[in-house]
C-alpha cells in the first residue's frame, strides 16, 4: 500500500515538476541570454494555455493542431513583446527593466481577464480521465503525457542547443555578446529568439497545467513556484531549472502526504521555500549555477 | 584592401578618441599597428569591426574602405561577411562553450555549406595541432597560450580575407609569443590572410610585419617599412628599450612631447 502511494505521488510529483520546470526554463534562457529577470513569464504561459483554448473550443480545432497554433503565436507574441518593450529598454538600470516586466505582466493579465474574464474554465483536455494501473497505483493519464512530452521537449532542447550551429551561436551570444558580434552572430536576432523559445516552453507548460487543473486569468500565479525551481538549480543554468522544478515538484508533493499530520496542512505550498532556504545557505549560487551572478 | 582615410572617432559624443588616422593594409601584407596603453589602437580595431555603436561610441569623420566598400556605417555581421574579423584583446573565448564548439562558432556567417566548414575544421586544427587533443574541454579550461590560439582558430574559421590581432602576445610566456607569431606568419602566406597586428610587443610585431604605423594619442605618429622602424632611434628608445649609449637613461630625462613634435614636422 504504502508502495503504491509513494509511486502515485512521485509521478503526480514529477508532473507538477515538469511544469515547474518548463516555466523555470524560461526564466532561464531569458536570463542567460539578455540578462533581463522576465517576471512576465508566468503571464506568457498563462496566455499560452488561453491561446490554445481559444483555437481549440472557438475554432474547433483538433486540440494538437490548436496546440500547434498556439505555440507559432505564441512565439510571434513574445518576439513583438521584446522587439517593442522589452528592446527600449536596453541599457537602463536593472530595476526599470524589471519593472516593465513586472508591468508587462500586469497588462497580459488584465487584457486576458478583458478578453476571457476572471472565471476559472474548464480546459478541454485531451487526455482519457480514467487513470491507468502501474505497480498497482492508479495514475492520472495527463500526469504521464506531461512527463512524457516534458522530457521530450527537453531532449530536443537539449540537442538544438548541443549540435546545432544556431545552438551554439545562441549560447556563445548568452555568455559574450559583445564577442558575439565580433563572430557575425546577429545579437539582436538572438534575444528575440530566446524569448521566443521562453513562450513555446511557457506555452506547453500552461497547456499542460491547465489540462489537470482548469484555465483562470491568476493561473500565472503557479508560476511563482517556478522560482524557488530556478533559485534551487541556479539563476543561469538550464539544466538547473529542470532539475530544480522536478525536484521542488516532487518534494511539495512527497511533503503534502507525508508531513501534513505532523505539520498541519499547507506544508506543500511552503516545502518548496524550506527547501530553497536550506540549499541556499549551502550553496548560494543554487546546485548548478555560475558562482558570479548578478543578483537581481 | 583596407583602407582608412583621416577616422575621427569621438566617445560619448565629446571624448575625441581618434584624432584623424590614416592607415592602409595592402593584400596579402602583415602591418603591424603599436602604441601604448590607451593611444586608441583597439579604437580603430573597433570602429573596423562596425562595433562603436555598441559602446557609445562614433565615426564622426573619415572613411573605412574594404576592397573600395565603404564600410563606416555597415553592422558588424556584414563586415564579418565581407572578410575581416578581428581576434580581440584578452581573446575572449567563449568559456562555457567547449574548444570544438567554440572553433564552430567562428563559421556562424558561412553559408557555403557543411563540407566546407568541416574542412576548415580539420585546416585550422592542423595549424593548432595543440587544440586537436582538447576539442571536448570546456575552453574556459585550457591554458592562456591555448586560448590565444582558440581566439585565431576561431576567427580564421570566417574565411576572413582580412584578420585583425588585438595583442596576440598579451600575458603569454616569450616562447609561446614566438611559437603563435610563427603561425600568424604562415596563416599569412599559405591561407593568403592580410593581417593587421596590434602589438604592444613592438619588437615582435615589427620583425613579422612588412610594415608598420605607430600610434600616439589617437594619432599616428610615424609609419614607414617596419626594417626602417626598427632602426629609428625613438622607436629603439620608446619601444624597443635600446638606448644609443649604454647607459640608462633616467625617466625624468625623456623629453616625450619634443619627439613627438618632431615627427610631425
Amino acid at each position: 500500500m504504502g508502495f503504491e502511494i509513494l509511486l502515485q505521488l512521485t509521478v503526480t510529483g514529477l508532473a507538477w515538476g515538469s511544469v515547474y520546470a518548463c516555466i523555470a526554463l524560461g526564466f532561464v534562457l531569458i536570463f542567460k541570454s539578455t540578462d533581463i529577470f522576465n517576471f512576465a513569464q508566468p503571464e506568457l504561459m498563462m496566455l499560452g494555455a488561453y491561446m490554445a483554448f481559444a483555437l481549440i473550443t472557438l475554432f474547433k480545432l483538433p486540440f494538437i493542431v490548436g496546440f500547434i497554433f498556439a505555440l507559432v503565436m505564441m512565439a510571434a507574441i513574445a518576439a513583438l513583446l521584446e522587439m517593442m518593450v522589452v528592446r527600449p529598454m536596453v541599457g537602463e538600470p536593472v530595476l526599470s527593466v524589471i519593472m516593465v516586466t513586472l508591468g508587462l505582466a500586469n497588462v497580459l493579465r488584465g487584457l486576458t481577464g478583458l478578453v476571457w474574464g476572471y472565471e476559472e474554465q474548464q480546459f478541454p483536455s485531451p487526455f482519457p480521465d480514467d487513470p491507468i494501473m502501474l505497480f498497482g497505483a492508479a495514475i492520472n493519464q495527463a500526469e504521464i503525457y506531461t512527463i512524457v512530452a516534458t522530457a521530450m521537449l527537453l531532449t530536443i532542447f537539449f540537442l538544438f542547443f548541443k549540435y546545432s550551429s544556431s545552438g551554439i551561436s545562441m549560447r556563445a551570444t548568452a555568455e559574450d555578446a559583445k564577442t558575439a558580434f565580433l563572430m557575425g552572430i546577429n545579437v539582436k536576432q538572438v534575444f528575440t529568439a530566446s524569448w521566443a523559445i521562453a513562450a513555446l516552453v511557457a506555452t506547453i507548460a500552461g497547456v499542460f497545467l491547465a489540462s489537470f487543473t482548469f484555465l483562470e486569468p491568476i493561473m500565472g500565479h503557479t508560476g511563482l513556484k517556478a522560482l524557488p525551481a530556478m533559485i534551487l538549480g541556479g539563476l543561469d543554468s538550464v539544466v538547473g531549472a529542470i532539475i530544480g522544478g522536478l525536484i521542488i515538484g516532487v518534494v511539495e508533493n512527497l511533503a503534502g502526504f507525508y508531513l501534513e499530520d505532523y505539520l498541519g496542512s499547507g506544508i506543500n505550498d511552503i516545502a518548496a521555500y524550506v527547501i530553497v532556504l536550506i540549499v541556499m545557505m549551502v550553496r548560494p549560487y543554487g546546485l548548478f549555477g555560475t558562482k558570479e551572478i548578478e543578483r537581481v | 584592401m583596407l583602407q582608412i582615410n583621416n577616422l575621427e572617432v569621438v566617445y560619448n559624443d565629446i571624448i575625441l578618441v581618434l584624432r584623424g588616422i590614416s592607415l592602409t593594409v595592402a593584400d596579402g601584407s602583415i602591418v603591424a599597428f603599436l602604441g601604448s596603453n590607451g593611444a586608441g589602437k583597439s579604437t580603430t580595431l573597433r570602429a573596423i569591426s562596425g562595433l562603436l555603436e555598441y559602446e557609445d561610441g562614433e565615426i564622426k569623420k573619415g572613411a573605412i574602405e574594404f576592397n573600395g566598400q565603404l564600410t563606416n556605417k555597415l553592422g558588424p555581421q556584414k563586415i564579418v561577411r565581407l572578410g575581416t574579423t578581428q581576434v580581440p584583446e584578452g581573446r575572449q573565448i567563449f568559456a562555457e562553450l567547449s574548444v570544438g564548439e567554440n572553433i564552430r562558432v567562428g563559421a556562424h556567417t558561412r553559408s557555403d555549406g557543411k563540407s566546407e566548414v568541416d574542412r576548415d575544421y580539420q585546416m585550422v586544427l592542423s595549424y593548432f595541432p595543440a587544440l586537436r587533443a582538447r576539442l571536448k574541454v570546456q575552453a574556459g579550461y585550457i591554458s592562456g597560450g591555448e586560448q590565444q590560439m582558440l581566439a585565431i582558430a576561431r576567427a580564421l574559421m570566417a574565411r576572413p580575407s582580412l584578420m585583425m590581432l588585438d595583442e596576440p602576445s598579451l600575458g603569454l610566456a616569450p616562447l609561446l609569443v614566438s611559437e603563435i607569431f610563427e603561425i600568424i606568419k604562415r596563416i599569412n602566406t599559405e591561407e593568403k590572410v592580410s593581417i593587421l597586428l596590434v602589438e604592444q610587443n613592438a619588437l615582435m610585431a615589427l620583425a613579422v610585419s612588412e610594415y608598420g604605423y605607430i600610434m600616439e594619442n589617437g594619432k599616428i605618429v610615424l609609419d614607414g617599412a617596419s626594417r626602417k622602424l626598427m632602426e629609428n632611434e625613438d622607436v629603439k628608445e620608446f619601444y624597443l628599450g635600446v638606448t644609443e649609449d649604454e647607459k640608462r637613461k633616467s625617466f625624468a630625462d625623456v623629453k616625450h612631447y619634443k619627439r613627438r613634435k618632431r615627427w610631425l614636422s
